[in-house]
């Protein structure tokens, strides 16, 4: 039987694959990377791309969206990133964050905010008075 | 008769009430369950990226990074997850005030806290506060995605990186057991990973391209992960405040029904005795 290097693929919402392979492809940012077992310890950051397993006479290919590489002489760790991203893309998505922030401290939700503060003290004002009747007729 | 249409009224009212919170308990009763497999798959790539970090801390221990390198605090900053929608228990002030102590603690010592905010009840809580908030973001529902949040993550990272904040918490609600929910506060940067133990001689990665650019790019993604597990961890802990709260009210809504029936009852006694005697009482006039 061949050789062959555990291949781990991990990602933030879970576990993506786990098994053995004779070979494993990876799109890192440096361009395509073949590793064999027995590679020499690497660390690397991936572009999204296509990752491929292969194992004997099977191949699995797993999309991922970018990432990390370690790999160890006997195992290879992918952890993948979920989503895409682009510098631009998380740059206009912090923006987003901020602008929300502002939006918040600025009180732009004021209004709703009041209506359902007064809809709650009708209610609890209804309960209330229902309960003094209840007590009455206990009483 | 006076009394019993009303009281017929509030059982009939009580009893949808029941219903609704009834079936609230159900729906949190399978949303946490779901929520709680999304923690166990969130745990290996938390897990993993740390061993990966530790390794790289202990193979290259004379690059620091930024983001490992602890620096005199003059600011603060804080992240806090809460839930978007109430009817939770004590789940959400618990947590609030948890992290008043915390902001207390470093306003104590002159130091300021900027807040970025997570989940809508958060954010109408600490609005009022008046203390500056750098990020929020909220609807993130009950399957939060960590594309949600790199956002909301990055605009803190980069504070840190631009030294407007030296240290970075994360508050949130920690899932102790369907019972169980604490606040619970960890330290997000600078980031502190024990080397990891079983490789103790020294050897080195091959980095591609550059030891700092790959640290930067996993350092990132740790933290993301870290938030992203304190969020799936809140929605846990929201369903299961929530299941245990609607329990509570449905118990009490079976009482109150009791109770109720109990007086109704006792009116309408009362009411046949009356018409009974007054019956009676004319039949002996005439």
């Amino acid at each position: 039987m061949a050789k062959t290097i555990h291949v781990d693929i991990v990602s933030a919402e879970g576990e993506v694959y786990s098994g053995p392979a004779e070979m494993v492809f990876v799109p890192a940012q440096e361009g395509e990377l073949g590793i064999a077992p027995r590679h020499a310890p690497l660390l690397t950051l991936l572009k999204a791309g296509e990752v491929r397993v292969k194992d004997g006479e099977t191949e699995h290919s797993v999309f991922v969206g970018g990432g990390a590489l370690e790999v160890q002489p006997n195992h290879v760790m992918i952890l993948a990133d979920t989503a895409i991203r682009a510098k631009d893309l998380d740059e206009a998505a912090a923006l987003e964050a901020k602008r929300r922030a502002e939006e918040l401290l600025a009180g732009k939700i004021d209004k709703i905010e009041q209506a359902e503060a007064l809809a709650e003290l009708v209610r609890i004002a209804a309960q209330l008075k229902i309960l003094e009747k209840l007590r009455k007729i206990r009483a | 008769m006076a009394g019993t249409k009303e009281i017929r009224t509030k059982i009939a009212s009580v009893k949808s009430t029941q219903k609704i919170t009834k079936a609230m308990q159900m729906v949190a009763t399978s949303k946490m369950r779901r929520a709680q497999d999304r923690m166990k798959l969130a745990r290996p790539y938390a897990d993993k990226m740390r061993t990966v970090i530790g390794n790289l801390s202990q193979a290259n221990p004379d690059y620091r990074h930024p983001f490992m390198a602890t620096r005199d605090v003059k600011h603060v900053g804080v992240i806090i997850i809460s839930t978007d929608r109430g009817l939770a228990g004590g789940l959400n002030a618990n947590l609030f005030k948890q992290a008043i102590n915390l902001f207390k603690e470093w306003q104590d010592k002159n130091v300021p806290v900027s807040l970025c905010l997570i989940g809508a009840k958060g954010a109408a809580f600490f609005r009022r506060l008046g203390m500056p908030i750098l990020a929020n973001v909220s609807g993130l529902g009950d399957r939060p995605h960590v594309a949600d949040l790199i956002g909301t993550v990055k605009v803190m990272l980069d504070a840190y990186r631009e030294g407007k904040i030296d240290k970075l918490f994360l508050v949130h609600a920690e899932f102790v057991n369907t019972m169980t929910q604490k606040p619970r506060i960890d330290q997000l940067l600078p980031v502190a990973v024990a080397p990891s133990s079983e490789l103790q001689e020294h050897w080195d990665y091959i980095y591609e391209p550059s030891a700092g650019e790959i640290l930067d790019g996993l350092l990132m993604r740790y933290v993301e992960s870290q938030v992203y597990r304190g969020a799936v961890e809140n929605v846990a802990s929201e369903m299961a405040a929530r299941m245990v709260a609607m329990k509570a009210a449905t118990d009490n809504a079976g009482k109150l029904i009791g109770d109720l029936q109990l007086v109704y009852n006792k009116a309408r006694q009362a009411a046949i005795t009356t018409e009974l005697a007054e019956i009676v009482g004319g039949a002996a006039a005439v």
